[in-house]
């Protein structure tokens, strides 16, 4: 946070509008140089929390994949919050019928 | 190839080669391109390539015969991502090194942060800077009369900087200018006060 941001606020202002210009491109161009589109983004990480939450319990609420880029590298950033680690693994669901993702016990 | 160049009036080895009709373009291949540049290359030590905007025909046709690049954007948003298209296209095609060029700068804004910070776009972009050029009402007036701006002696910031990007292509040590510090006096000593990172 610098001055300005603080006088911004302090005055009520709009904070100054580079930062937003900053966070606005690199989520466009994490999407740009990834080149997935976004169902199939969302396919991944709907497949991604089924297999992590057979092995522990996550925060499906606060769970978040995405897209992040730095230096001309993507990365897939997955932050799931972990309740609690399973005694044992959920079986996996069978492929033929889509299931929603299991439902903590 | 000598009918086609147009010499330049004031520097005699300064050339032109215009593009020709949009029409005549549609027919000219990479490989037509690779042709020129060789034929160009006996005769010249540096050959531009002006490139269209976009990445379409022109741009692959453009491409194909460069050896390095330059890419010039502006701080905008729409513009860096453009930028970052062609970035990947010309790092897919080997084409190395790629310099930066950042144009239309506005000191003022960049000190208010209402403009991308020189940093943010050759971060994001992850290419070195070759030149700053500031937002400048002589780069209009110059192309409203057709004179060069860097030959009619205004010395303005955007015709200073030109020079310099130059001479920084042909391995000159020329320092680049601070846009937080264009402005010059309490101004800009108040906005970079004002931007000093606290917390």
């Amino acid at each position: 946070m610098t001055l300005l941001d603080i006088i911004n606020k302090l005055l009520g202002r709009q904070p100054a509008s580079a930062d937003t210009a900053r966070q606005r491109l690199q989520l466009v161009l994490a999407h740009d140089r990834s080149d997935l589109n976004p169902e199939l983004l969302e396919q991944m990480r709907r497949e991604i929390l089924e297999v992590v939450s057979r092995y522990v319990e996550i925060d499906l609420e606060e769970g978040d994949v995405s897209l992040e880029t730095e230096d001309r590298v993507t990365a897939l950033v997955a932050n799931l919050p972990i309740k609690r680690a399973r005694p044992t693994p959920l079986p996996v669901p069978e492929r033929d019928e889509p299931e929603p993702a299991p439902t903590p016990a | 190839m000598e009918q086609a160049l147009v010499k330049h009036k004031q520097v005699p080895n300064l050339a032109l080669l215009p593009a020709g009709n949009p029409r005549m373009l549609e027919w000219l291949k990479p490989d037509d391109m690779i042709k020129i540049a060789k034929l160009l290359g006996d005769q010249f030590e540096y050959i531009l390539i002006d490139c269209p905007a976009g990445i379409e025909d022109g741009f692959k046709n453009a491409m194909a015969a460069a050896e390095e690049a330059i890419v010039v954007t502006t701080p905008e948003v729409s513009a860096v991502r453009d930028a970052d298209r062609v970035i990947g296209l010309l790092n897919a095609h080997g084409i190395k090194p790629i310099q930066l060029v950042l144009n239309r700068v506005r000191p003022k804004m960049m000190l208010n942060n209402e403009m991308l910070p020189v940093s943010d776009v050759t971060d994001i972009l992850a290419l070195p800077l070759l030149g700053l050029v500031l937002e400048d009402e002589q780069v209009i007036i110059s192309t409203n009369r057709g004179e060069p701006l860097t030959l009619n002696g205004t010395r303005s910031p955007a015709a200073v900087e030109y020079n310099n990007v130059a001479r920084r292509l042909t391995g000159e040590e020329v320092p680049l200018i601070d846009p937080l510090k264009a402005g010059g006096g309490i101004r800009s000593k108040l906005g970079r006060l004002l931007q000093t990172k606290i917390f």
